[in-house]
């Protein structure tokens, strides 16, 4: 089985506070802020492995996972971090992300998977830069493949014949079974050491959240193949639907004041705040 | 002109207020470039909310009912609604950004050759052009995008929004609803299994009672439910305390969770992390209690107490209990 995990490189989001805006208006800078992978795609990556282990952290994959990514050179260093972790092998198609919404990174997600022919897409449920949340649905689309979208949850059978999901929605938690091909969008759920069953790895959880790179993943990351191409190579259209006309900073809310006593705050929320 | 088709939000046999919220950003549309809006619902059975839609000041309110629609799957809803937008020429869709919103409406965009933008917070015209403003970056940036293809699609953030308020009676049309997609063979719905709560919806209660991790248990939660009962309020809830088991996932309010904006939003043993402080910081009134006095949550809240919660809570509730009286 072949899973190709979709990863985004973001600035560090512990520290989202910290991005400024250009004085023009047209960029988003994050001088200082450290690069990371989008939170959600490092979940994606976690996902794989775990979907693929023989056994709880075996390391021993029943298939392969490649990361791919749109970025510039720079994202290698990401990819590493994911192939670390236990990825085989990354795809880096060179962009930038003002040239990009996310019907072209689907429709350039569709173009790898055509070359490379995955029996699953996972991808992190949205970038925490853009907060969008529609490129995994658009691309089960282009491909005209089952989507199961914000899994918390999933379970394989031991042949990895299909998939199980229990997906967060509103109100709840929907069950979807999903046949291969098929595209899954994670959420914070399916790093719980409980988060992914695949009938195999069983008697034993996963440590809470995605796992650390050993001293040898490291290692061996560096010598694991690293494809680089462009999206002309791929032949994307690059025509924008969505542009991006400015960005501002939205207002800040100022700190309020702090109370020695419960029976301060109380008399404050009915005299002054005027909500109880 | 744009005529605009609204999605409906229904939940439990109920419109949810996140559709009114909907139609107030269509008003504002057509304020700007004119044109009308209708309303589109999708469900087995929509006998029993044809009358509060029809409410709702729409040119048309059109209801797709067929079994299985209640599941809501983007492979089955996606091409009902293309089929609609195509036959009525309708030039934008919007839905509230709820979680089927969010699931549904980008295969929409992509089946439309159609941009999108998501959790749209602020509309305006300049340039011939709608402007839709939109948080990116936990909220720490504002957006303003614009859409170049001539049909637009969108979700909308409701607690934006005032909520619309009903008037007078739109003509409802069943639509024929066209045959299951061949897709739906590699997809199967299995079951939905309810977050059990008798409170309010969180997203449209007026009050919040959030929990961290500081509640140490699922058990202790029971304190965050007392005030949140006492107040007729919803309870909230952190990652950290949904991680640990505290209470279900469909609590959990933030970036990647519920966007609320309360009159009254109690933060009781969190820190403030900034993914938390997204899904609330429009919250009118913001109180944290906190053992901590350097909690980054202190820097967004009106009023604040340095307390030990297991303390603080049951007082709380005593004092406010004496005042209701
Ligand atoms: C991709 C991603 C998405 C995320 N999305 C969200 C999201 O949507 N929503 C969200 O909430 N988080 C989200 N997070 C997690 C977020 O970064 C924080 O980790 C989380 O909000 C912390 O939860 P907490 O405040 O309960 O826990 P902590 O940060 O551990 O804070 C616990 C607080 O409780 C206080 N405390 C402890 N004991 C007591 C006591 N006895 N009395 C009073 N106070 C006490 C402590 O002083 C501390 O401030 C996300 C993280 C990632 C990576």
């Amino acid at each position: 089985m072949k899973i190709l995990v979709t990863m985004k490189r973001v600035a560090d989001p512990d520290n989202a506070n910290k991005v400024k805006i250009s004085g023009d208006a047209t960029q988003v800078t994050s001088e200082g802020l450290e690069w990371k992978p989008n939170p959600f795609d490092e979940y994606g990556v976690e996902a794989a492995l775990r979907i693929l282990e023989d056994g709880v952290g075996s390391g021993k994959l029943r298939g392969e996972v490649v990361v791919v990514t749109i970025g510039p050179e720079e994202v290698t260093q990401q990819i590493r971090q994911c192939l670390a972790m236990g990825a085989d092998r990354g795809i880096l198609v060179s962009g930038d992300d003002d040239k990009l919404d996310a019907m072209i990174v689907a429709r350039t997600m569709a173009k790898l998977v055509e070359k490379e022919q995955p029996d699953l897409v996972i991808m992190g449920k949205q970038a925490v830069d853009g907060d969008s949340n529609q490129a995994s649905q658009m691309l089960a689309e282009i491909l005209g493949w089952p989507q199961a979208t914000f899994a918390g949850h999933v379970e394989a059978p031991e042949d990895l014949s299909s998939l199980t999901v229990t997906r967060e929605v509103d109100g709840g938690a929907a069950k979807v079974k999903v046949a291969f091909p098929a595209v899954l969008s994670v959420d914070l759920r399916i790093v719980t050491p409980t988060g992914v069953n695949n009938n195999v790895a069983t008697g034993k959880d996963y440590q809470e959240g995605p796992r650390y790179a050993s001293l040898r993943g490291i290692m061996k990351a560096k010598k694991k193949p690293i494809d680089k191409l462009t999206l002309d190579d791929l032949g994307v259209d690059q025509t924008l639907q969505v542009r991006t006309v400015s960005f501002t900073q939205p207002a800040a809310r100022s700190a309020g004041v702090i109370l020695e006593t419960v029976q301060e705050l109380v008399q404050k929320l009915q005299d002054e705040a005027k909500v109880l | 002109m744009g005529n605009v088709l609204i999605i409906a939000q229904i939940q439990d046999g109920e419109v949810k207020k996140a559709t009114n919220s909907t139609v107030t950003f269509a008003t504002e549309v057509a304020s700007h470039i004119g044109g009308t809006y209708s309303i589109l619902a999708l469900g087995d059975d929509l006998s029993g909310q044809s009358e509060a839609l029809a409410a709702l000041g729409a040119q048309k309110v059109f209801l797709a009912q067929a079994d299985g629609l209640d599941n809501a799957l983007a492979e089955r809803w996606a091409p009902i609604i293309e089929k609609v937008v195509v036959d009525g020429a309708f030039q934008m869709v919007v839905s509230p950004a709820s979680s089927t919103g969010k699931d549904v409406l980008p295969r929409l965009a992509a089946r439309l050759g159609a941009g999108m933008a998501s959790e749209v917070v602020q509309v305006a015209f300049n340039d011939g052009k709608l402007n839709y403003t939109r948080p990116m970056y936990a909220g720490n940036v504002n957006g303003t995008v614009v859409i170049d293809t001539p049909i637009e699609i969108l979700t909308i953030r409701p607690t934006e929004f005032e909520a619309f308020s009903p008037t007078g009676a739109s003509p409802v049309e069943k639509i024929d609803v066209p045959q299951a997609p061949e897709i739906l063979g590699k997809i199967e719905f299995l079951g939905f299994e309810k977050a059990e709560s008798t409170r309010p919806d969180l997203a449209e209660a007026g009050v919040v009672v959030s929990g961290g991790r500081g509640l140490k248990s699922g058990e202790n939660f029971k304190l965050i439910e007392d005030l949140a009962d006492l107040l007729g309020g919803a309870v909230g809830a952190t990652r950290a305390a949904v991680d640990a088991g505290y209470i279900h996932n469909d609590f959990q309010v933030g970036q990647t969770g519920k966007i609320v904006a309360p009159d009254l939003y109690f933060a009781v043993g969190l820190s403030g992390a900034l993914q938390h402080v997204a899904g609330m910081k429009s919250s009118k009134v913001i109180v944290a209690i906190n053992k901590d006095e350097e909690a980054p949550i202190f820097q967004v809240s009106d009023y604040g107490v340095v307390a030990d919660l297991f303390k603080a809570l049951p007082e709380l509730l005593e004092e406010i209990k004496k005042v209701a009286k």
